[in-house]
C-alpha cells in the first residue's frame, strides 16, 4: 500500500463529504427544470445546511442520549462507508474490511440509529416514520446483500475490491445475465434506501405520507443538518457504488499515480452527476406509490436479486 | 312524480314562503316537507329580545320552491325538540345554535359543544345581543374536550394540527390507527372561528359585501353573490337577467380558478409534482385573466348590491387555449398508472352517505348525486351541462373537477358572447302597498352554486335598512362530516390525497 493510497481513501471521504450536498441539488435542480421551475440553483442543499448549522440546537423533552446521538452514528457509518469503498482507487487502506456484508451492516446501523431516534421522541410521526422505514429497511438490507452477493461469485471473493477488479478484468460479465438481474434489483434497493419516487418523496410536506422525513421530523438546527447532511452523503455513497460495480473504468488502481486518482475523481464525478441526473429525470415522470404496494416493488427486486445469484452459479465462469 | 306541496305560509321573497308555527309543530312540518323532496339549506337563530327565534329553511329545486318554518321561543329558557332524528344536517345546526345562542336541542343524540372550543366561558353566548365583549379565556388543558380513544391491540393516535407543515388553514385531526389502517378519524374545526355573522350587524344593508367576500377568500365571488342575492331579496331590488349574467361569469371565473389549482394539488400530493407546476401555471394565467376583468384577482368588487361592475370581458380564445392545455395536463396524469392506482377506490363516498349527510357540490355529484344551484334556484337561466360521476372515490373527484372545467369554460364564453354592457345599477324598488309596512323587519334568501358547491346567505333588515342578522352556509358546512366518513378503509398515508381531492373550505364552515 502506497501513501498515494492513504490519501486517495482521505480523499474520497473530504469528496463526499463536500459532494453530497451538490449532488442532491443537482438532483433538485434537474427535476424543477424539466418541471418548468426555475429551482433553487445546485448550491442550495449548502446553503440550506449552512444555515441549519448556525442555528441553536433544540432538543425535544423527553428526548435521550439516542435521540442526541442518532445523526453522528449516520454521519459516521455513511463517511466510514465512504472511506472504504473503492470510490477513486481499489486497495484503500482499510480493503480488508471492504467486505459487502461489512458495508450492507454499517449502512443498516445508520437506519437502525434514525429509527431508534425516531421511537425516541415518543411522539406519533416518529413511531410512525420508523415503523414504515424498518418496513421498508427490512426488504431493502437482504436485496442488497443478495445482489452484491451475485456479483461476488465471479470474482469469488466478497470484497468490494476484489469485484470491481474482477469486472476490470473481465468486463464482459458486466452484461451477463446475473450481473444484469443484479442491476435491476440494486437500482430499486437504492431509490428505497435513499426515500426518493416512486417509495418516498423527498419533497413533500404532508407528514402523513412521509418515511424517512416523518422519522427524522423532530430534529432541528445543526442535527437537522447533520441527519440530512448524512442522507445526502449516503445518497452519493450509494450512486458511486453502483457505478462502480457495473462502471468500474476510470477508478485507480491498488498502486496508484497522482494523475491515476485524479482521473479516479473525475470518472466517479461523472458517473455519479449521469446517474443522479437520470434519477432526477426518471421522477419527474413518477407518482409516489400506494404505500402498501412498496412491498411488492421490493419483494420484486428481492426475486430479480435472488435470480441473479441463480443465474451467476449457473451461467458464470469462474475467472480465477 | 310526486305533485309538488302546495306552498305554505304567507310569501316572503323570491319564490319564498313563510310561516310560523308553534315549537310542538315543527318536527311534523319538517317530516313532511324532508318527505316531499325538500332538503334543509339553512337554520338560523335569531335575538328578538324577549324572544329567541329560529329560522328553518327548506330548499327544492325544479321548479325553485323555499319554505320558510319559523318558531319562537322564551329566551330565558329556550328549548326546542331535535330534528336530528329527521336530518343529520339538522342535528349540526342545532349544536351551532346551541353553543352560540344557548338554544337547548332536547333529544339531541350527540349534544357535545362544536363551535366553541373547551376555553370559552361557560354560558357566554355570543351571538345573543347582549353578550358584550368577549370575556377572557380559561386554560383549559387538553382534557377538557376529550376524544373518544379507541382501545385495542396495537391502537395508536395520531394527532395532526392544527397548525400545519404546509400553508393551509386550521384544523385537528385525530387518527385511531392500527398499523397503517385508520379506525376511526375525528377532524375538529372551528379554530378559525372569527364571529363573522355578527360582524355583519349593524352594516348598511348594501353596505356589507366586502365582509361576505372574506367568509372563505377563494370563493369571494359566490358568497358576494349570495350575500347580495339575499339583500336585494330583502329590499326589493330586481335585477336585469344581463347583469346576473354578468354576476354568473364572475362566478364561473371563480370555479375556473379553483378547479385548474385542485387538478394540479391532487397529482402534487401522490408525488406528481410536473401536474402541479402546470396548473399552478394555468392557475396564475387564470388570475391574471381576473385581475383585468374585476380589478382584484380573487374578482372582489365586481358584485355589489343593486350593482354589477366588470371593467373587460376574458377572451375567449384566450380560454380556449388555457382549456386544452389544462385538459393536456389532467390526461397526462391520468395515463400515469401510478396515479390511476392511487386515485381509484381510494376514500369511497357512497351515494347513500353523501345524501345522508347532505352533501353538495362536486363530493356530491361525484357520489352520483344530481345537486347544483344554478339549475335549482336559478337567479338567471344558465345553460349548464351537469357534470357526473358515480365512483364517490378520489378519481371521480378528480374527473368531475375535468369535467366541471371544461363545461364552466363553454359557459363562460356563451356569457361572453351574450353580454352587452359591462355596468348596471339599480335603485331600491319603492314597496308597494300590498308587501309588508316598511316598519317590519324584511329578509332574503341568497343561493348561488359557488365552486365548492351551493351557498346560501339569509339576511334580515331592519326598518332603517340596516343589517341585524345575516346567517352564512357554505357547503363546507355540509361535505366536512364526508370526510372522516370516506377515510373508512383507508390508510393513513391516503389521507392527504383524500383530504384535497375535498378540499374543503376550513374559514366558510367555522365563520
Amino acid at each position: 500500500m502506497s501513501a498515494l493510497s492513504i490519501v486517495a481513501a482521505v480523499l474520497q471521504v473530504v469528496v463526499v463529504l463536500v459532494g453530497a450536498p451538490f449532488v442532491v441539488g443537482g438532483m433538485r435542480q434537474v427535476r424543477a427544470r424539466l418541471e418548468g421551475r426555475a429551482g433553487g440553483g445546485v448550491g442550495q442543499p449548502w446553503r440550506d445546511l449552512r444555515k441549519q448549522l448556525r442555528k441553536q440546537q433544540v432538543t425535544p423533552r423527553g428526548t435521550t442520549l439516542v435521540f442526541a446521538v442518532a445523526p453522528a452514528i449516520a454521519a459516521g457509518t455513511t463517511l466510514l462507508i465512504a472511506a472504504i469503498l473503492p470510490i477513486f482507487a481499489l486497495g484503500s487502506p482499510l480493503d480488508s474490511v471492504a467486505d459487502l456484508f461489512g458495508v450492507v451492516g454499517l449502512l443498516f446501523l445508520g437506519t437502525v440509529a434514525l429509527t431508534l431516534a425516531g421511537l425516541d421522541t415518543g411522539t406519533a410521526f416518529g413511531g410512525m416514520g420508523s415503523s414504515r422505514e424498518i418496513t421498508i429497511a427490512a426488504l431493502v438490507e437482504p436485496t442488497i446483500l443478495l445482489a452484491v452477493f451475485a456479483l461476488s461469485i465471479p470474482g469469488q471473493s466478497a470484497n468490494l475490491s476484489a469485484i470491481v477488479s474482477a469486472t476490470l478484468d473481465n468486463p464482459g460479465q458486466v452484461f451477463s445475465l446475473g450481473s444484469v438481474l443484479a442491476f435491476v434489483a440494486l437500482v430499486i434497493v437504492i431509490i428505497a434506501e435513499t426515500g426518493r419516487l416512486p417509495v418516498d418523496n423527498p419533497s413533500t410536506h404532508l407528514e402523513l405520507t412521509m418515511i424517512h422525513e416523518a422519522m427524522v421530523l423532530e430534529y432541528a438546527g445543526p442535527k437537522l443538518a447533520l441527519v440530512e447532511w448524512a442522507s445526502g452523503m449516503r445518497l452519493t455513497v450509494l450512486l458511486a457504488l453502483l457505478a462502480n460495480l457495473f462502471l468500474p473504468w476510470g477508478i485507480a488502481g491498488a498502486d496508484p499515480s497522482l494523475l491515476a486518482v485524479l482521473i479516479g475523481v473525475v470518472a466517479i464525478a461523472v458517473k455519479v452527476s449521469v446517474l443522479a441526473g437520470l434519477l432526477a429525470a426518471g421522477e419527474v415522470f413518477i407518482a409516489k406509490l400506494r404505500y402498501f404496494r412498496v412491498p411488492e416493488l421490493l419483494s420484486g427486486s428481492f426475486l430479480l436479486a435472488l435470480l441473479a445469484v441463480t443465474a451467476s452459479y449457473f451461467l458464470a465462469t469462474p475467472t480465477r | 312524480m310526486t305533485v309538488p306541496q302546495p306552498p305554505i305560509g304567507a310569501p316572503a321573497g323570491l319564490h319564498r314562503t313563510s310561516r310560523t308555527l308553534l315549537p310542538e309543530e315543527l318536527a311534523g312540518q319538517a317530516a313532511s316537507l324532508l318527505e316531499a323532496g325538500f332538503r334543509l339549506g339553512l337554520v338560523a337563530a335569531h335575538d328578538d329580545g324577549a324572544t329567541l327565534r329560529v329560522v328553518y329553511l327548506f330548499l327544492a329545486g325544479d321548479p325553485d320552491r323555499r319554505v320558510e318554518l319559523q318558531v319562537r321561543l322564551p329566551a330565558d329558557n329556550p328549548r326546542i325538540a331535535s330534528l336530528a332524528p329527521l336530518s343529520f344536517a339538522a342535528s349540526r345546526f342545532e349544536r351551532e345554535m346551541h353553543d352560540l345562542y344557548g338554544i337547548v336541542p332536547v333529544n339531541h343524540p350527540l349534544p357535545r359543544r362544536m363551535v366553541r372550543h373547551a376555553h370559552w366561558p361557560a354560558g357566554w353566548y355570543p351571538m345573543r345581543s347582549g353578550a358584550g365583549d368577549v370575556p377572557p379565556f380559561r386554560d383549559t388543558g387538553a382534557d377538557a374536550y376529550p376524544f373518544i380513544a379507541v382501545e385495542g391491540d396495537g391502537v395508536y393516535e395520531i394527532p395532526v394540527g392544527p397548525v400545519h407543515a404546509g400553508i393551509i388553514e386550521p384544523g385537528h385531526f385525530r387518527f385511531s390507527v392500527v398499523g397503517e389502517s385508520v379506525l376511526k378519524l375525528k377532524a375538529r374545526l372551528w379554530f378559525t372561528h372569527r364571529g363573522i355573522e355578527k360582524l355583519f350587524e349593524g352594516f348598511a344593508a348594501t353596505e356589507a359585501v366586502h365582509l361576505a367576500e372574506r367568509i372563505s377568500g377563494d370563493t369571494s365571488a359566490a358568497h358576494a353573490l349570495a350575500h347580495t342575492l339575499a339583500v336585494e331579496d330583502a329590499l326589493g331590488i330586481t335585477m336585469p337577467a344581463a347583469a346576473q349574467q354578468l354576476r354568473a361569469l364572475l362566478v364561473e371565473l371563480e370555479r375556473l380558478y379553483n378547479h385548474a389549482a385542485d387538478l394540479g394539488a391532487l397529482p402534487n400530493d401522490v408525488g406528481f409534482s410536473l401536474a402541479n407546476a402546470h396548473a399552478l401555471r394555468i392557475r396564475e394565467q387564470l388570475l391574471r385573466i381576473n385581475l383585468a376583468t374585476t380589478g382584484h384577482r380573487l374578482l372582489r368588487g365586481g358584485i355589489r348590491p343593486g350593482a354589477v361592475e366588470l371593467l373587460s370581458l376574458p377572451d375567449p380564445a384566450e380560454l380556449d387555449r388555457i382549456a386544452a392545455d389544462l385538459a393536456e395536463v389532467v390526461e397526462l396524469s391520468l395515463a400515469n398508472s401510478v396515479i390511476r392506482d392511487r386515485f381509484t377506490g381510494t376514500a369511497v363516498l357512497t351515494r347513500t352517505q353523501a345524501y345522508d349527510l347532505g352533501c353538495l357540490g362536486y363530493v356530491a355529484r361525484a357520489s352520483g348525486l344530481a345537486t347544483d344551484a344554478r339549475t335549482d334556484h336559478p337567479a338567471t337561466p344558465l345553460a349548464v351541462t351537469p357534470a357526473t360521476a358515480t365512483d364517490g372515490d378520489v378519481l371521480a373527484r378528480f374527473t368531475i373537477r375535468r369535467d366541471e372545467f371544461a363545461s364552466s369554460v363553454r359557459l363562460v364564453k356563451q356569457l361572453i358572447a351574450a353580454a352587452g354592457p359591462l355596468s348596471y345599477r339599480a335603485e331600491p324598488a319603492e314597496r308597494s302597498a300590498a308587501e309588508p309596512t316598511s316598519a317590519a323587519v324584511r329578509s332574503g334568501v341568497g343561493i348561488v352554486e359557488g365552486w365548492r358547491g351551493t351557498i346560501v346567505h339569509r339576511v334580515e333588515v331592519a326598518p332603517d335598512g340596516l343589517l341585524t342578522r345575516a346567517k352564512v352556509v357554505d357547503p363546507s358546512w355540509f361535505n366536512w362530516p364526508a370526510v372522516p366518513l370516506s377515510m373508512a378503509d383507508t390508510i393513513v398515508p391516503d389521507f392527504p390525497v383524500t383530504n384535497k381531492s375535498f378540499n374543503l373550505s376550513y374559514a366558510g364552515n367555522d365563520l
